[in-house]
């Protein structure tokens, strides 16, 4: 298949999975078939992708003009394809883990979810392939809408509190900051298609530093502090949903748009020539730290695996507002690496309320001892979250760190240092509780088998991406070059 | 078969000619059909002008063939025969569902009347659009509301009679305002045919006559078009009328309205009048806000999904006319789009809630908890109108709200950008709290239990949902007409 026909695939996929999945919603083997099997061709899709984009070459596809000058339309550079190729392959993973949590815990409107999911999937895509800021925004919104369902899917008090919130922060934010900077875009470049150096050139100082803060706190996926409250609020939503969308798929959606306004809207040169983006390194680094420091506080395991992607996530953007060509490699690679370290956090922290109902940290004595394979791959999350080799997250906040001494940030440099000895304060003890405290309560043993697989698998993959960088870093070092 | 030339006398003869046929003929069945064949006609006509006027520039039709300004003259131009699809195409689409509606709430005496008033108002509705002659549109103004008063009249609740005369009275002020100003200009200018009008009034010493004339005709026309605050009637009326009514009066009648409110300050007037000798640009965008931020707020609170969705057609009217305000080609394209969109949209959202009246019995909103169950499509379809309500992109209220902001950001208004898109957040919180009820809360005693609504109302307004996320991506006939007739407005001359 050609480029475009690949795109166009990877779209329709998994929408069409989705439309299968409610016809198919009578019969649930048949319907998590449906969802297993749009997930591989997904995978098969964005895999046939990625030879061309590594051998440089850019598959697009042009939809329809949407409004005069403005095209619904899809190119694939480097960065996206890193994104789909994340997205889509932890897609499968979390699929297996989706059918045994969901089934383990006997969950309400399944059907309901796995539409959602697969939506959610096909939204992720469009933000990963949008080849201007008109078709990210489309996509980005569409996100955000499908996978309210799924936070709000309890239905209940809290998962309607929880909902708003996460409606709130994020419509609102996008909506209120983000339309008005597309559009001023627009009306000052006359363009939105995303250009390598950037399409502002001739703007002023001030106007690109109200227009960047416009669009840091409008991208609210990226939880850059204040508008990071809605990702607490989104941990009512069943695990899984928790583990692909808000470990991966919705938040790297901010990120990942965060660097592309940066690289291609914005360009790393016009942005260094100014002064307007001085205060994003500091508004990102007192993310990184404040979140961790709540994320120490809190005894509940999802709400501080939530306050811990809060922080990573601000690595991601304070790699990229350093502008060196180093920290902007760490800040792509660490979409990729914080993926699978923190998919394998969340499964772990799913599986421990599937076999064991708990889900403070403090329950967790010994817990390490009846569920040995699920705690190991909680450790090896642990490593990447810390960065420590062998983990993925080593080899990102190396690149970050470079890239911070390369352009002599030191504060930069200082809050990396800081945050990796906090991120092993709320880390590590959870993982000593768990092999070498006594355990407590009535006996259990591990997860449905569906979930213990999943984890493993996540797990092995931190660890891959540790041995096997290449395929990341060449994508990374090709956002750069390009 | 009648030749071409003669389609714009035919748009607005056939549905007029339809109301005494049906009287004639009483019984419900071929009411609806000659109603149904009327509308249907008067919509593929509307079509082919708007063809032909893209194709070959605007077209004079002379009535009678008295060449104007003595002869009343019919215009179709880029503004007008934009105007005309809309308010034609809805028209189709509310009588293919006016027979099962109908059929539901009103006796079967008065159908025939019903459709008899219709058509009427059809015709009063298309004439107002069509006619180059400014006493001709005050004709058209009072068939059209003449038929509206017993159409909202009709309503099966009682104080449907209260809302139909309390709109009455105030429509009956708005229109004498209007004839007023007519009759000003008249006197100023001794001509009534809108393009002659046109060239004269800038001839005109003594401006204080034309000044008044222009205060007559904003007051009158915003009172048709419940402009805030001359709103007041509008909520009871879409609440009490009968639900395709409400349909076909919320994607039309106010839309009319604002269409002639433009043609008098731009064709008319210009905007040397409207702009520097008195600040209706200030007035608009002033009144404009204060509608969009109250009768948002005030919807949030509403305790009836008709009235709710009432409420905010008066915001969305104010996102209409702050467009006009803007008086930029942005700000005028945006204006002409929404009134384009917001009329599908609206149109759809009362097509849908007349399904959840025709199983409910009601339209409270205690009726909508778990309808997502019971009447899936029709709650979907309130999730996607009420997506393209916010604006949200996909779907057609988003074209809207991307031209309104970057009007403003065009006139430097960086204010009023912030004030459209935080307003949008109002319309999450209402929209919202209808999906919430549909798909959250556990179907309560209201909660109709009969199943899905006939496929008789849900064809009609999933073409109209339908039409929300079509003009959203296919934005060449949308923004494309809108855009020639904010250029032709703004280039001077009709």
């Amino acid at each position: 298949m050609s480029g475009a026909q690949l795109i166009a695939a990877s779209l329709l996929v998994p929408t069409l999975g989705a439309l299968g999945i409610s016809l198919a919603g009578r019969w649930p083997n048949l319907r998590e078939s449906v969802t297993l099997l749009s997930a591989v061709l997904l995978f098969a899709c964005t895999t046939s992708l990625a030879p061309a984009v590594l051998a440089g070459g850019v598959p697009q596809l042009f939809v329809l003009e949407m409004l005069p000058g403005i095209a619904l339309g899809f190119r694939v550079e480097p960065l996206g394809m890193l994104f789909a190729l994340v997205a889509s392959g932890l897609w499968i993973v979390n699929s297996v883990y989706s059918i045994g949590y969901m089934r383990g815990n006997d969950e309400p409107h399944q059907t309901r979810f796995y539409v959602c999911f697969a939506l959610a999937l096909a939204a992720t895509m469009g933000i990963a392939f949008s080849a201007n800021l008109l078709t990210l925004f489309l996509f980005y919104e569409a996100l955000t809408l499908v996978t309210w369902p799924l936070v709000a899917h309890h239905g209940d008090d809290e998962a309607r509190a929880g909902g708003r919130t996460y409606l709130g922060y994020l419509l609102g934010s996008s909506i209120v900051f983000l339309l008005p900077a597309v559009i001023a875009t627009w009306a000052i470049a006359g363009t939105l298609e995303f250009t390598p150096g950037g399409l502002l050139g001739g703007a002023s100082s001030v106007t690109l530093g109200l227009l960047l803060a416009l669009y840091m706190f409008g991208i609210g996926k990226a939880a850059l502090m204040p508008v990071h409250r809605w990702l607490p609020a989104a941990m009512v939503a069943p695990t899984p949903v928790s583990a692909l969308l808000h470990a991966v798929a919705v938040v790297k959606a901010g990120v990942f748009a965060v660097v592309k306004v940066i690289v291609y809207v914005f360009g790393t040169g016009t942005l260094a020539a100014t002064t307007a983006s001085d205060w994003l390194p500091a508004v990102a680094s007192f993310t990184v730290i404040a979140a961790s420091v709540i994320a120490l506080r809190s005894d509940n395991l999802k709400r501080r695996l939530a306050y811990s992607t809060v922080s990573q996530l601000s690595y991601v953007v304070l790699a990229a507002a350093i502008l060196a060509p180093l920290s902007v490699i760490g800040a792509a690679l660490h979409i990729a690496a914080h993926a699978v370290g923190k998919i394998t956090l969340f499964f772990a922290a799913g599986a421990i309320y599937t076999a064991a109902g708990k889900t403070e940290v403090s329950q967790l004595d010994g817990i390490g001892r009846r569920m040995p394979w699920t705690m190991g791959a909680f450790a090896v999350g642990v490593l990447s979250m810390i960065g420590l080799p062998p983990a993925a997250g080593f080899v990102s906040k190396w690149y970050m760190l470079a890239g911070a001494l390369q352009a002599a940030h030191w504060t930069a440099v200082s809050v990396i240092v800081a945050s990796t000895l906090l991120n092993a304060a709320y880390f590590v003890p959870i993982v000593y509780r768990a092999f070498l405290r006594a355990p407590q309560g009535k006996a259990h043993g591990e997860a449905p088998l569906p979930m213990v697989l999943a984890l493993v698998a996540s797990a092995l993959a931190t660890l891959a991406l540790f041995f096997f960088p290449q395929v990341p870093l060449a994508l990374a070092r090709a956002l750069q070059g390009g | 078969m009648l030749s071409a030339e003669h389609l714009p006398a035919l748009q607005v003869v056939v549905p007029l000619a339809a109301a005494p046929l049906i009287v004639l003929l009483r019984r419900p069945g071929a009411a609806w059909a000659i109603a149904a064949a009327a509308a249907a006609f008067a919509f593929a006509c509307a079509v082919m002008l708007a063809w032909r006027v893209a194709a070959e520039g605007a077209i004079s039709y002379e009535l009678g063939s008295w060449a104007p300004p003595w002869g009343i003259e019919y215009r179709v131009d880029a503004l007008s025969s934009f105007v005309l699809v809309l308010v034609a195409s809805i028209g189709a689409v509310a009588a293919l569902y006016a027979r099962r509606s109908i059929a539901a709430e009103l006796h079967v005496d008065q159908h025939y009347l019903f459709y008899t008033m219709f058509v009427l108002c059809l015709a009063g509705l298309l004439g107002m659009t069509i006619t180059g002659d400014a006493f001709n549109l005050f004709v058209f103004m009072e068939i059209s509301s003449l038929s509206m008063y017993v159409l909202i009249a009709l309503g099966s609740h009682r104080r449907a009679l209260l809302a139909g005369f309390q709109y009455l009275i105030l429509g009956t002020i708005g229109a004498t305002c209007f004839v007023i100003g007519v009759g000003l200009l008249y006197l100023s200018t001794g001509t009534l045919n809108i393009a002659d009008l046109a060239l004269r009034v800038q001839e005109v010493q003594d401006l204080r006559p034309v000044l008044a004339a222009l205060a007559f005709l904003t007051v009158g026309i915003s009172l048709k078009a419940a402009l805030f605050p001359l709103h007041l009637w509008l909520p009871n009326a879409y609440t009490y009328a009968p639900s395709v009514v409400s349909a076909f009066l919320a994607a039309t009648a106010t839309k009319v309205s604002i269409y002639v409110l433009v043609r008098f300050y731009f064709t008319v007037f210009g905007e040397q009048l409207v702009l520097e000798a008195l600040p209706m640009s200030e007035v608009l965008i002033g009144l404009s806000v204060l509608a969009i931020v109250t009768a948002s707020l005030v919807a949030v609170f509403q305790e009836d999904l008709k009235r709710m969705f009432a409420y905010s057609s008066v915001a969305q009217i104010g996102y209409i006319t702050l467009g006009v305000g803007l008086a930029n080609t942005s700000g005028l394209t945006a204006a002409m789009v929404h009134l384009f969109n917001h009329g599908i949209t609206k149109g759809a959202i009362f097509l849908l809630l007349g399904g959840l009246a025709l199983r409910a019995g009601r339209t409270g909103f205690d009726c909508a908890a778990g309808i997502a169950r019971s009447m899936p499509l029709t709650a979907f379809g309130m999730v996607i109108a009420g997506l393209s309500l916010i604006g949200v992109p996909g779907t057609a209220g988003f074209i809207s709200k991307w031209y309104l902001v970057l009007g403003a950001i065009e006139q430097g208004q960086w204010w009023l950008a912030a004030l459209v898109v935080v307003t949008s957040l109002i319309a999450v919180a209402y929209v919202w709290r209808l999906v919430e009820a549909a798909y959250l809360t556990e179907p309560a005693a209201a909660t109709p239990q009969a199943g899905e609504a006939p496929l008789s109302l849900l064809v009609p307004a999933w073409v109209l949902v339908a039409a929300c996320v079509y003009f959203g991506f296919e934005t060449s006939f949308n923004v494309g007409g809108a855009r020639a007739a904010a250029e032709m407005l703004l280039g001077g001359g009709p």
